[in-house]
């Protein structure tokens, strides 16, 4: 007995040493892994920046024929951010009724299934949702929403040009857009239910006591408590539809052109990096643009993450 | 099962593959990687062969590109690839290039009230459909080659190949050839910037695209078009006739080429001749010329599968609509696997 007293003490400060050193290997392999791999990009896109320098950014050129080798990032960089931000302006208002709806309205037993619902919809790998984006929502899209209300809203002075296009395809940024929102939905709407969640019974029952509506309970007692969780969703929502691949290529409609309205086919960084990637040779300038593009993605998200970090820094304190 | 069990279960299936198995035992393995266009043909060629040659094929279909780059590296036994490389570029990379089939391509499109193969192209309205130049199907140059047509007033829809790929470069090849204005425009690659219309993902999203959207024009490989019963249409060759895509106007490109070019390197696209399909292309097979010592007897295999593929796979080749190659090719195909070399300087292909 004696013996098992004194022993642990002596093993368990040494033992905490290692945990304490396993802990801190474990912090500082996220960043050296972060680190190489933005030096790998940077690094493969080098040549690229080399031979196009800054204009690179705003080139739409994206031209593999031999000889006259030209490539730009203009275009699949405006397609992410577009279609990324789109696909956020359509998701958040959603999220934001789930999550009002399971916390606030809805009757016990349906909250639970609904719940569950959202979780397995965030479990539903990204190539599904392409394959139904192409086969229902592109005919649906190309059919009942661009035809009817294309025209329509094309007609509307100043901003009318945003929805008339003369591609009958349906594959387009709307349609990414749409495919965006619905696989960044269960993200945001989780994140939003689960935080509503944590704001004290009592706060609520107070501005309700006090007469307030349900809209001034949300918008005042709610989301004031919880904002810097719901951006949080918000930017990993917005993380994911930036990154996406194979859903977004689907559907976008890959094409190099600079898209002047949302049913015009375009492309996004990832989708153009995923199609050329396995043609392009090794060393070649098509392949060093490709990870030029990757290291800009990088860019985007990092800007992305230090912009909502800006906004919440007297949150976050 | 305790853990005994398991590990006994486990040796016993590591040994399965020592054991000796009658009819399997001498199966010599080969790796390639590359195109995707003749892996259905491959994949057959691999199944007959080990019973026919005594070797097992194992062949990623992972892209021209990535082909090329493997093969360079000398991560697998061969190399293939759609287009063929320059020569410069096969002697900086000690390799040798030899054809094993022939695929064409065909123009799909989506017309109500249009059958299959009744549509007339010519290569000029091709290349104007393509650039934009021709916007609806009933424009007045579709009109006068197809009098005996209703053809609808729908605005026209290219579809093209997302993905780099060889099918792409045969096809701008093709329009290249026919048009200034597209050679000095989009010109011809694996993948270029199309001017008009939607990137589809493959084969299937190509057809996919055009089976969708009324209106639709596209180009694939013709034995994905045969598979899938895709409306195809006719296309006025170098001659001035209108062919229909069928194998005898493959196979009569097949005769017309010139296979003495360098590294056979022959150009299909475009050939005179009545019956003459305009948009054929053979796919390619990369081999090192130097293998090192432990890849030699890869090497050598590999030869032996090509030699029993031209021997015995045309018909299975043609089943799968793929076109076979002349015999005088397959002839000088062997002749030229001489220059592989082991590294005492000997030719490994000795038949």
């Amino acid at each position: 007995m004696q013996q098992t007293v004194t022993s642990p003490r002596s093993s368990g400060a040494f033992g905490d040493k290692i945990f304490e050193w396993l802990c801190r290997g474990a912090g500082l392999l996220v960043l050296a892994l972060l680190g190489a791999i933005i030096l790998t990009l940077f690094v493969g896109g080098l040549p690229a920046f080399r031979e196009f320098g800054l204009p690179f950014l705003w080139s739409t050129d994206w031209n593999p024929v031999e000889g006259r080798e030209s490539y730009g990032a203009a275009v699949p960089v405006l397609g992410t951010i577009i279609t990324a931000i789109l696909a956020i302006l359509i998701a958040v208002p959603a999220a934001f009724g789930i999550a009002f709806y399971l916390t606030e309205l809805a009757p016990e037993w349906i909250r639970g299934p609904v719940g569950t619902a959202i979780e397995l919809l965030a479990a539903i790998p990204s190539i599904i949702f392409g394959m139904w984006g192409l086969f229902v929502l592109v005919p649906i899209i190309q059919n009942y929403i661009q035809l009817p209300f294309g025209e329509i809203l094309g007609a509307i002075p100043l901003i009318g040009f945003i929805f008339d296009s003369n591609n009958f395809a349906g594959t387009s940024l709307f349609a990414a857009a749409v495919v965006l929102a619905i696989m960044i939905l269960p993200f945001i709407a989780a994140t939003m239910r689960d935080v509503f969640l944590t704001v004290p019974a009592v706060y609520k029952e107070s501005a309700y006591g006090l007469g307030c509506t349900r809209w001034e309970v949300m918008n005042k007692v709610v989301i004031p408590y919880t904002r810097v969780s719901v951006v949080g969703g918000i930017m990993l929502g917005l993380g994911r539809a930036l990154g996406e691949t194979m859903a977004v290529t689907f559907v976008i409609g890959n094409a190099n052109r600079i898209a002047t309205s949302i049913f015009d086919p375009s492309t996004t960084i990832a989708s153009v990096v995923a199609m050329e990637f396995p043609e392009s040779l090794m060393g070649s300038l098509k392949q060093s643009s490709l990870l030029a593009l990757g290291f800009l993605l990088f860019v985007i998200s990092f800007i992305v993450l230090a912009t909502s970090r800006w906004l919440l820094r007297s949150r976050l304190k | 099962m305790n853990r005994r069990n398991l590990l006994a279960l486990a040796a016993g299936v590591a040994a399965v593959p020592a054991l000796p198995r009658p009819g399997f035992a001498q199966l010599a393995a080969i790796t390639g990687a590359g195109a995707s266009f003749p892996r259905p043909v491959y994949e057959r060629w691999g199944q007959a062969a080990r019973e026919g040659a005594g070797v097992q094929l194992n062949y990623q279909s992972i892209g021209s590109g990535g082909g090329i780059n493997q093969i360079t590296n000398r991560t697998v036994d061969f190399g293939a690839s759609d287009a063929p490389l320059a020569a410069d570029q096969l002697r900086e990379r000690n390799l040798l290039q030899f054809p094993t089939v022939l695929g064409s391509v065909v123009l799909i499109v989506n017309l109500p009230g249009v059958a299959d193969n009744a549509l007339k192209l010519t290569p000029d309205v091709v290349v104007d459909l393509f650039m934009g130049r021709i916007t609806r199907w009933n424009d007045a140059r579709l009109v006068e080659l197809n009098r005996d047509l209703r053809l609808p007033n729908l605005p026209v829809s290219p579809a093209y190949r997302a993905d780099a790929s060889g099918t792409t470069f045969v096809f701008t090849t093709y329009l290249s050839r026919v048009s200034e204005a597209w050679k000095s425009g989009p010109g011809a690659a694996t993948s270029v910037q199309w001017p008009v219309g939607n990137g589809a993902r493959g084969n299937e999203g190509v057809s996919n695209a055009v089976r969708n959207t009324p209106g639709a024009i596209g180009y694939t490989e013709n034995a994905y078009a045969t598979v899938n019963r895709l409306i195809t249409t006719q296309l006025r060759n170098k001659s001035g006739a209108f062919v229909r895509p069928t194998m005898a106007s493959f196979q009569a490109a097949a005769g017309a080429a010139d296979w003495s070019t360098a590294n056979f390197a022959a150009d299909m696209v475009d050939l005179s001749g009545e019956t003459v399909w305009p948009i054929v292309s053979p796919t390619f097979i990369l081999l090192p010329t130097n293998p090192v010592a432990d890849r030699v007897a890869g090497s050598l295999n590999t030869m032996k599968f090509f030699d029993w593929a031209f021997k015995n796979g045309g018909e299975a080749a043609r089943r799968l609509e793929y076109i076979p190659l002349p015999d005088a090719v397959h002839t000088a195909i062997r002749g030229a696997w001489s220059a592989v070399k082991n590294p005492s300087g000997a030719s490994i292909w000795t038949a």
